[in-house]
């Protein structure tokens, strides 16, 4: 049921069931290493180019998802899944092998909300019963479409955010499947938000306003103050994208900086592993969601949060054209049932 | 000791070349291609003038090795062979002056490709 | 566009400027003055080695050139070029050993995608504009070169 001017409340309240990650050997290097299911040694992971081995990696992680959950993928009713390759290739690669059908997304860095906002959606029309949200992307896959070869020389501005290496994958339920009382109660899709960014290695600062008009939009509608939440997730607005964040809401009166968590920034270790401002891409929300954040709402230690995936809609194509970075931010309210 | 004054003026020049790109990338965001591209026709242009003749009479390697030089050898070599050939040197002279870096790079650049494989940092 | 953003995009541009961290533009001039000024003198060393053996000077220059993109080209191969590159900044992408670099990584890079359609194609996808713009600024300059010398 649509709620206020943008959010949607998901009444069956569906059940995030289980989640499954898996991760790059640079990750694994970070802070949140014992939380990810699996990883791979080598970023080729026994394949011959970047593109399969991403491919190989999320097939990896919806196996090992299915695995986790007692389930086949004929149980399954339908996956969404999303990458930042051209045509989605990660994805419809990866769910080749799968008997199941498959819808594929792309809202950059924000896909995996996505997936769980259509599916949380989907679930509430009562036609499916048990859906797979997934997203993935790759360092060296992604330098290659967006930036320059990796043997190349050159330095990267302070701004720039590095892209993980990391797959995650969900399956939500409906409750009268399966129920471990982690649900879905409001997702609110997020409006583009384009201030006029046009630095490339600045995404962060391009997608905090796109948070912003997300987040004071789910709280308007929902009635709720931002302290009903024990912590607000957001994607991958790294260091610097996380000031302006916390900048945009200050003048409105409201400080987000103790609720505010970003993946990006927690991924990896920023003063040992050279990565500028945090990580980015699809995987990384991803990633930490399915696992750390996931972990910590199984135990408890929190119990309502707001998750937060924010995407850059441009391309190298776009960028050279001079056009500016659409921002985009979709917002998932999941709570504990206590 | 003069030796020692010759490397210092070849370092100081290269050195300096290299500090005006320093500035415009982090000053300006250009980006490498760009800084490339531009350098190589300020090359070109100051050769025109008769201004790179004089940097590279100071500071040799030091004016050579940076990729204007190699825009000051395409001038150079244009103006070579228009003495040589007359009109059709205008098209000749300068890929001829710069021929053996251009194969060089290709070459080599192919040879690389099937050897290495990409990897990260 | 209807948001509830109180903030202009000009407003907003200039909060990032405030707020971004600047590159650390005095470390990277140091490195890059540095460097860029070792690679020139390598150049030198190898000139002078080729004139010591009795080579003309225009023969002198070839054989630089072609030593110092070999030598970038094999620490580009060996994945060293862009550890430098990191360090040096200009200083390593400006002498003609980045030109080399900037030849052999795209190269590499495609390989996943054939040798024609991936390494022949894409080789001089950095470095193509180089060769654009200084070949055509030197034939237009040089036509100009042409006509005050020779016809007027």
């Amino acid at each position: 049921m649509k709620i206020g001017k943008q959010t949607f409340k998901i009444e069956c309240k569906p059940c995030i069931y289980s989640t499954s990650s898996i991760v790059g050997p640079k990750e694994m290097q970070g802070p949140l290493a014992n939380y990810f299911d699996l990883h791979i040694k080598d970023v080729f992971f026994d394949e011959k180019t970047f593109e399969k081995s991403e491919s190989k990696m999320l097939e990896s992680c919806i196996n090992n998802l299915l695995v986790k959950s007692g389930i086949t993928e004929h149980d399954v009713d339908v996956i969404f899944s999303g990458d930042l390759l051209n045509q989605c290739i990660s994805s419809g690669f990866a769910i080749r092998s799968f008997d199941t059908p498959f819808l594929g997304l792309y809202g950059a860095c924000s896909t995996f909300c996505e997936g769980m906002l259509l599916s949380s959606l989907l679930l509430e029309s009562n036609c499916v019963k048990q859906v797979v949200a997934a997203a993935s992307s790759h360092f060296c896959s992604a330098e290659r479409q967006f930036r320059m070869p990796l043997e190349h020389g050159n330095q990267k501005s302070p701004t720039a955010q590095a892209t993980v290496t990391a797959s995650g994958a969900a399956l939500i339920t409906r409750r009268e499947i399966a129920d471990n009382g982690i649900h879905i109660t409001h997702v609110t899709p997020g409006k583009i938000i384009d201030l006029g960014v046009t630095d490339m290695s600045n995404m962060g600062a391009a997608m905090a306003p796109a948070v912003f008009s997300t987040v004071s939009n789910h709280l308007n509608d929902t009635g709720r103050d931002i302290n009903y939440y024990d912590a607000i997730i957001t994607g991958d607005l790294g260091i610097h994208g996380t000031d302006m964040l916390i900048q945009l809401f200050k003048k409105e009166g409201i400080d987000i900086s103790k609720k505010h968590k970003d993946c990006g920034i927690l991924i990896y270790d920023e003063k040992k592993q050279d990565v500028n401002c945090g990580g980015s891409g699809c995987g990384c929300v991803a990633s930490v969601f399915s696992s750390y954040f996931f972990n910590e709402l199984k135990a408890k230690n929190i119990n309502k949060i707001l998750l937060v995936a924010t995407g850059a809609l441009m391309s190298p194509l776009s960028s050279s054209q001079g056009e500016s970075i659409p921002g985009i931010a979709h917002a998932i309210a999941i709570e504990n049932e206590v | 000791m003069d030796i020692f004054l010759e490397y210092g003026k070849v370092f100081l020049t290269g050195g300096i070349i290299c500090t005006i790109g320093q500035i415009l990338i982090d000053k300006t965001k250009i980006t490498p291609a760009r800084i490339l591209t531009l350098f190589v026709t300020l090359g070109v242009i100051l050769g025109f003038l008769g201004l790179y003749e004089p940097i590279y009479n100071f500071g040799k390697c030091g004016a050579s090795v940076p990729i204007s030089g190699f825009g000051y050898s395409l001038y150079k070599g244009t103006v070579k062979a228009i003495s040589e050939q007359g009109f059709i040197g205008i098209f000749t002279g300068g890929v001829s002056a710069t021929a053996g870096g251009i194969a060089a790079a290709v070459v080599f650049g192919f040879l690389a490709s099937l050897f290495a494989k990409p990897t990260i940092k | 566009m209807n948001t509830n953003l109180n903030i202009s995009n000009s407003e907003y541009n200039d909060l990032i400027s405030k707020k971004a961290e600047k590159s650390p533009i005095l470390k990277n001039i140091f490195f890059a003055f540095i460097i860029g000024g070792l690679i020139c003198m390598l150049g030198q060393f190898i000139f002078d080695q080729m004139l010591n053996l009795n080579i003309d000077k225009e023969k002198a220059g070839t054989i630089t050139s072609i030593s110092l993109i070999f030598i970038g080209a094999f620490l580009t191969a060996i994945n060293l070029y862009s550890r430098l590159g990191k360090i040096a900044g200009a200083g390593s992408t400006i002498p003609i050993t980045g030109f080399s670099n900037s030849v052999v990584s795209p190269a590499i890079e495609f390989k996943s995608e054939g040798y024609i359609l991936g390494i022949g194609a894409n080789m001089f996808k950095i470095a193509g504009p180089v060769l654009v713009y200084g070949i055509t600024t030197s034939v237009i300059l040089g036509f100009i070169y042409y006509i005050f010398n020779y016809i007027i």
